[in-house]
C-alpha cells in the first residue's frame, strides 16, 4: 500500500504538474487520486478458480504439442505429386496444424499470465533523460578536458586537415559503383527497328500480310528476328509494337506522315509514354487504346495522342509500308525514343 | 542446501555460470522487473516486431530454395501448363518452391502476409503514437528512427515482391524504372547502374536479393534494436488515470508476467499468419506466368501498402511533363513518387519539432494525450490520414469504376478535387468533434453521469437526475494540461517574440491552442454543486450547462 500512496504524492513533483493554490483554499487544480484499490480476481481468493485456470492452461498447452505433432504428420503424411489438390491439401493441413501449435501456446501463456500471475499494479519510477545540473558540469569538464589533452584547439593545422580527411574519405565510396552500369548513351532512344525489318506475330511468329488484316482488328507485333536478340527481354521492352486497322479516312495524321500507314493500317509503340507497360486494351468502336497501369487513354485516330490520364506524351508511331509480296515492314525505326519519358529525351 | 532439488542445482549452475562470463545477475536485477503499462494499443509495436522475427524467419528458409538468377532456363517442373516454357531460374525456384517443396507454399504464403501485416501494423503503430502524443520530448528521436523504419519496411517489400520475376513483379519494377528515369538529369545514369545497364537486363535480381536479404533487413534490424532500446530506457508512456503521473510508470514486471504475455502474443500473432496463410492464397505467381515486357496485364494492383503511390500517379495530370531546352522533367512522374515520399518523410520526421515549436514545451511527457485533449494534432493526423485514404482510393480508380458503372475519368477528376477539399475538411471537422467531446467531458465531471431517470421538480420543471463521479472517475477527465496560446500566456521557453522565429512560434501557437476547452477545476466543482444541489443527499441534479462561462477561450468559440 506504501507504494501506492506514494504514487499519490509524486504528483506534483512533475515538470507542469505544480499544485498551485488558488485564493480561497480551493486548489487550480484537482489532486491525483491515487491508484484504485485492486480487485482481486476469483483465482486469488478461491482456490477452485485458480485451479480450473491451471487446468485450462495445461489443456491449452497440451493443444499445442498435439499441432506441432499434426505439423509432422502432414509433411510426411500428405502425398505430395504436385497436383494442385494434393498441394493445397498439404498447405492446408500444415498451416492449420501450425496455427494450432503456436496459437494455443501462446494463448496458454498469456491465459497462464492473465489468471495466475499476480495482477496488481506496480510502480517503477522514472528519471529524466537530462542529467543533473552537477552530471551535465562533469560531463562538460571531462570533455573540455580531454579536448584540451588532444591539443585540438590549439593545433588548428591538425584540426583543419583532420576536417579535408573525414570529408574526402567517404567520397571514394560513390566511384566503387562505376561499373555497376555502363552509362545510357543513346540506349533509351534507340530499338531494333530498322528499314526493311519485317513486322512479326507476337507470340507464334510469322511475317504479317496486309491483305489478311480485317477492319478493326489488332494485331501484337515484334520485329521479325527479336528471339536471336541476345538480351531478349531489354529488346522486346522497346520494340513492342502494336497493328490496327482502322477505315484510312479516320485517320488524320499530321505532316510528313500521310504516307506511315498502309490502307488505314498503323503501327504504334505498345510500351505506354507514361511508365511502360504495355497498351493494349483497344476499343474497337471508339478506337482508343488504354493503359492497364493508370489508365492513360490514347486516340489512335488522332496519331495516338493523349485523351486522358497521367501520360503527357503520344505513342510513337512506327511508319511502315509493304514489299513485292504484300508482307509488311518498317519504313524506318522510330523517329523518336519509346517508353516512359527522361531528362535526355528532349 | 541440503533440501535443493536437483533441478534447482541446474538452475543455480546455469545462472552461476551466466553471471560469471555475462554478468547476469546485474542484468537480471536491473531488467527483469522492469514495469511495463498495459493497453491494447501498446501491442501494435509488438505486432510490428513479431512479424518482423516472422519475416526473418520463412524468409531464411525459402533462401534455401530460391536461385537468385535471371539466367534462361527451360522449365521442368510439376506444373503441366508452364511445361517446356524457357524463364529466368528465378522464377522456375519459386515456382519450384510452391510446387515440390513440401510446406514451401505455405512458407511463401506465410512470408508473404507477414510482410503485409508487418506494414500494416508499422502504420498503424504509427498512428498510435501519432495520436497519443508519445513523440514528444524525450522520444523525438525514436519517433524520427520509427519514421525511417516505416519508409524501409516499404522498400523492403517491394524488393521483395520483385524477385519471383513473374509478370506482376515484373511490371512492379518496370514501374520503379520509370520513376527513377523521372528523376531529373541523373535518372537515366541511375537506372543504368541500378540494372546494369537496359530495363530489365540480368543483374536486378541478385542485386535487389541482397538489398532485400541483407542490406535493408541488416539496417532494419539495427535500427529495431535501437529503437527497442529506447523505449526501454525511457520506460514506456502509460494513458493518463488514477495514480500515473508524470513521475511513475504503473503496471506488470516484464518478469514474469511480461514475458508469459508478451512471449504468449508472439506465438498468437505467429499462429494467426500461418492460419490466414493456410487459407488464402497470396500472390500465385503460376498463374501470371514469367515476366515478359510485352504482355497486357490487366487489372495489375501492387500490394497494398504501394497502393496510395499508384494512386498518386494517376491523379497527376499528363501536361505536367515539361520539355524544353531539349531536356524532358517528367513532374507527371517526378512528383507523385519521389518528391511525394520525400515530402511525406520530411513532415513525419518534423512533426515532433512543429509541436514543439508551437508549444514552447520542452518538459519531458510520459503521460499519454487523449486524442480529443489534442485537438489540433488529431486534425492534422486525421487530415493525413484522409489524404492518404484518397490516393490509395485513387490507386483502385479503375475498380471503383467498375464497381460503379461511373466512368473513369469522372471519377479521376472527382479525386483530383477532393484530395485536396476532403482533407482541409476532415481537419475540421475532427478539430470540432474533439472539441465537442471535451466539453463532454467538462459536462460530466461537473455535472456526473446522466443517469437517464427524469424528476420532476416541485414548480414543474423536468429534469435528469446526474449521479455524481467519484474522485477516481473524475480524475481522468480533469487531469490534463492546457496550452494556452502564446499570446495570452507566455511560456518560459518561448523565443524571442520580435525575431522572425518568435513571430513564427507565436503563430503557430495561435494556430494549434485558439480553440481549446479547459478542463474542470476544483472551484467550478464546488460551485456547480452548491446551485445544484435541489434534490437527494446522494444524487446531484443539474439543470443543462449553464455556465457555459467556464468554457475557457481566447475567444469565443464559434461551433
Ligand atoms: C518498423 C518497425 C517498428 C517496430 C518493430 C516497432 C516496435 C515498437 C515496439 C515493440 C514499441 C513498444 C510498444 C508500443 O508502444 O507499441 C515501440 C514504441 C514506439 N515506436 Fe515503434 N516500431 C516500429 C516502427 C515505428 C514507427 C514507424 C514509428 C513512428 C514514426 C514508431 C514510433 C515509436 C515510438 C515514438 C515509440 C514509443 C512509444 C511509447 O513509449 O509510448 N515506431 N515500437
Ligand atoms: S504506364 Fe500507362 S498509364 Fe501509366
Amino acid at each position: 500500500m506504501s507504494e501506492i500512496e506514494r504514487a499519490g504524492d509524486a504528483h506534483g513533483q512533475g515538470p507542469g504538474t505544480t499544485l498551485a493554490r488558488g485564493q480561497g483554499g480551493v486548489a487550480e487544480k484537482f489532486e491525483n487520486p491515487g491508484l484504485p484499490e485492486h480487485r482481486h480476481r476469483m483465482g486469488d481468493t478461491d482456490p477452485k478458480a485458480a485451479r480450473r485456470a491451471e487446468r485450462q492452461v495445461a489443456i491449452l498447452l497440451v493443444l499445442s504439442m498435439i499441432g506441432s505433432v499434426l505439423i509432422v504428420v502432414s509433411i510426411i503424411g500428405v502425398k505430395y505429386d504436385g497436383s494442385f489438390n494434393q498441394i493445397s491439401l498439404s498447405t492446408k493441413a500444415i498451416g492449420l496444424s501450425m496455427f494450432l501449435s503456436l496459437f494455443a501456446l501462446g494463448v496458454g501463456a498469456v491465459h497462464w499470465a492473465k489468471t495466475l500471475m499476480p495482477d496488481d499494479e506496480r510502480i517503477d519510477y522514472r528519471h529524466r533523460q537530462r542529467g543533473t545540473t552537477a552530471e551535465r558540469d562533469q560531463a562538460v569538464a571531462i570533455l573540455k578536458e580531454g579536448t584540451d589533452e588532444s591539443g585540438i584547439a590549439r593545433r588548428p593545422l591538425i584540426r583543419n586537415t583532420l576536417i579535408g580527411a573525414g570529408v574526402l574519405f567517404p567520397i571514394p565510396a560513390v566511384f566503387f559503383f562505376r561499373d555497376t552500369g555502363p552509362l545510357p548513351g543513346d540506349d533509351l532512344s534507340t530499338t531494333m527497328w530498322r528499314e526493311g525489318m519485317y513486322l512479326t506475330k507476337d507470340p507464334e511468329g510469322g511475317r504479317i500480310r496486309a491483305s489478311d488484316l480485317g477492319l478493326g482488328s489488332v494485331v501484337h507485333v515484334m520485329p521479325e528476328g527479336i528471339e536471336d536478340q541476345e538480351e531478349i527481354l531489354n529488346a522486346k521492352a522497346k520494340a513492342a509494337v502494336l497493328l490496327m486497322r482502322l477505315e484510312p479516312e479516320l485517320l488524320n495524321p499530321g505532316s510528313g506522315r500521310e504516307d506511315w500507314a498502309v490502307d488505314g493500317i498503323v503501327a504504334y509503340s505498345k510500351i505506354c509514354t507514361h511508365m511502360g507497360c504495355p497498351v493494349a486494351l483497344y476499343e474497337q468502336q471508339t478506337h482508343h487504346l488504354l493503359c492497364p497501369c493508370h489508365q492513360s487513354t490514347f486516340d489512335v485516330t488522332r496519331e495516338c495522342k493523349v485523351i486522358f490520364g497521367p501520360a503527357k506524351r503520344a505513342l510513337p508511331q512506327l511508319p511502315i509500308r509493304v514489299d513485292a509480296e504484300g508482307y509488311l515492314q518498317a519504313q524506318s525505326g522510330f523517329h523518336e525514343a519509346v517508353g516512359p519519358s527522361f531528362w535526355e529525351r528532349g | 542446501m541440503s533440501s535443493q532439488t536437483t533441478v534447482d542445482k541446474v538452475a543455480a549452475g546455469i545462472g552461476n555460470y551466466a553471471d560469471d562470463t555475462a554478468g547476469a545477475s546485474k542484468i537480471v536485477n536491473g531488467f527483469a522487473r522492469k514495469i511495463f503499462p498495459d493497453h491494447w494499443s501498446f501491442m501494435l509495436g509488438e505486432i510490428t516486431l513479431y512479424s518482423f522475427v516472422i519475416l526473418l524467419l520463412t524468409g531464411t528458409f525459402l533462401t534455401f530454395f530460391y536461385e537468385p538468377s535471371a539466367a534462361e532456363t527451360t522449365y521442368t517442373g510439376i506444373y503441366a501448363p508452364l511445361a517446356g516454357q524457357t524463364v529466368s531460374e528465378a522464377y522456375a525456384s519459386s515456382l519450384r518452391l510452391s510446387f515440390d517443396i513440401r510446406g514451401g507454399l505455405l512458407m511463401r504464403q506465410v512470408h508473404h502476409w507477414a510482410a503485409l501485416v508487418f506494414v500494416a501494423a508499422t502504420i498503424v503503430h504509427m498512428a498510435r503514437v501519432f495520436f497519443t502524443g508519445a513523440f514528444r520530448k524525450p522520444r523525438e528521436l525514436n519517433w524520427v528512427i520509427g519514421g525511417v523504419l516505416a519508409l524501409l519496411a516499404v522498400f523492403e517489400g517491394f524488393t521483395g515482391y520483385s524477385l519471383p520475376d513473374d509478370l506482376l513483379s515484373g511490371t512492379g519494377i518496370r514501374i520503379a524504372d520509370a520513376i527513377i528515369l523521372a528523376v531529373p538529369v541523373v535518372g537515366s545514369y541511375i537506372s543504368f547502374f541500378l540494372f546494369g545497364g537496359e530495363f530489365p537486363g540480368q543483374d536486378f535480381i541478385p542485386r535487389f536479393f541482397t538489398i532485400h536479404i541483407l542490406l535493408l533487413p541488416a539496417v532494419m534490424l539495427a535500427l529495431i534494436v535501437v529503437h527497442l532500446f529506447f523505449v526501454v530506457i525511457h520506460k514506456h508512456t502509460q494513458y493518463p488515470g488514477p495514480g500515473r503521473t508524470e513521475d511513475n510508470v504503473v503496471g506488470f514486471p516484464l518478469f514474469p508476467v511480461y514475458a508469459a504475455k508478451a512471449g504468449g502474443f508472439f506465438f498468437i500473432v505467429f499462429g494467426v499468419i500461418a492460419l490466414i496463410a493456410a487459407l488464402f492464397s497470396i500472390n500465385p505467381i503460376w498463374a501470371y506466368g514469367a515476366y515478359d515486357p510485352s504482355p497486357v496485364t490487366a487489372g495489375s494492383q501492387p500490394d497494398w501498402y504501394m497502393g496510395w503511390l499508384d494512386g498518386a500517379v494517376r491523379l497527376m495530370p499528363g501536361w505536367t511533363e515539361i520539355s524544353a531546352f531539349g531536356y524532358t522533367l517528367s513532374l507527371n512522374i517526378f512528383i507523385p513518387t519521389t518528391v511525394i515520399i520525400l515530402f511525406v518523410m520530411g513532415a513525419l520526421v518534423a512533426y515532433p519539432y512543429l509541436e514543439q515549436i508551437a508549444t514552447g514545451d520542452k518538459r519531458e511527457h510520459h503521460l499519454l494525450d487523449r486524442p480529443r485533449n489534442a485537438p489540433t494534432r488529431t486534425g492534422l493526423g486525421v487530415m493525413a490520414v484522409t489524404f492518404y485514404v484518397l490516393l490509395w482510393i485513387s490507386g483502385g480508380n479503375d475498380i471503383i469504376a467498375h464497381i460503379m458503372q461511373l466512368s473513369i475519368n469522372d471519377i479521376t477528376r472527382f479525386l483530383r478535387v477532393a484530395l485536396f477539399v476532403l482533407p482541409a475538411i476532415a481537419f475540421v471537422v475532427t478539430k470540432r468533434i474533439c472539441l465537442g467531446l471535451q466539453r463532454k467531458d467538462r459536462e460530466k465531471a461537473l455535472h456526473g453521469r446522466e443517469t437517464g431517470r427524469i424528476v420532476r421538480l416541485p414548480h414543474g420543471e423536468f429534469i435528469e437526475v446526474h449521479a455524481p463521479l467519484s474522485d477516481l472517475e473524475r480524475w481522468t477527465l480533469v487531469q490534463h494540461e492546457v496550452q494556452r496560446p502564446m499570446e495570452i500566456e507566455d511560456r518560459v521557453d518561448a523565443g524571442n517574440p520580435d525575431t522572425l522565429y518568435g513571430r513564427f512560434q507565436r503563430r503557430l501557437s495561435k494556430f494549434y491552442f485558439e480553440d481549446r476547452v479547459e478542463p474542470v477545476t476544483p472551484a467550478e466543482v464546488e460551485a456547480a454543486h452548491s446551485h445544484g444541489e435541489l434534490g437527494s443527499d446522494e444524487e446531484h441534479l443539474a439543470v443543462g450547462d449553464k455556465e457555459n462561462a467556464a468554457i475557457g477561450t481566447s475567444q469565443t468559440l464559434h461551433g
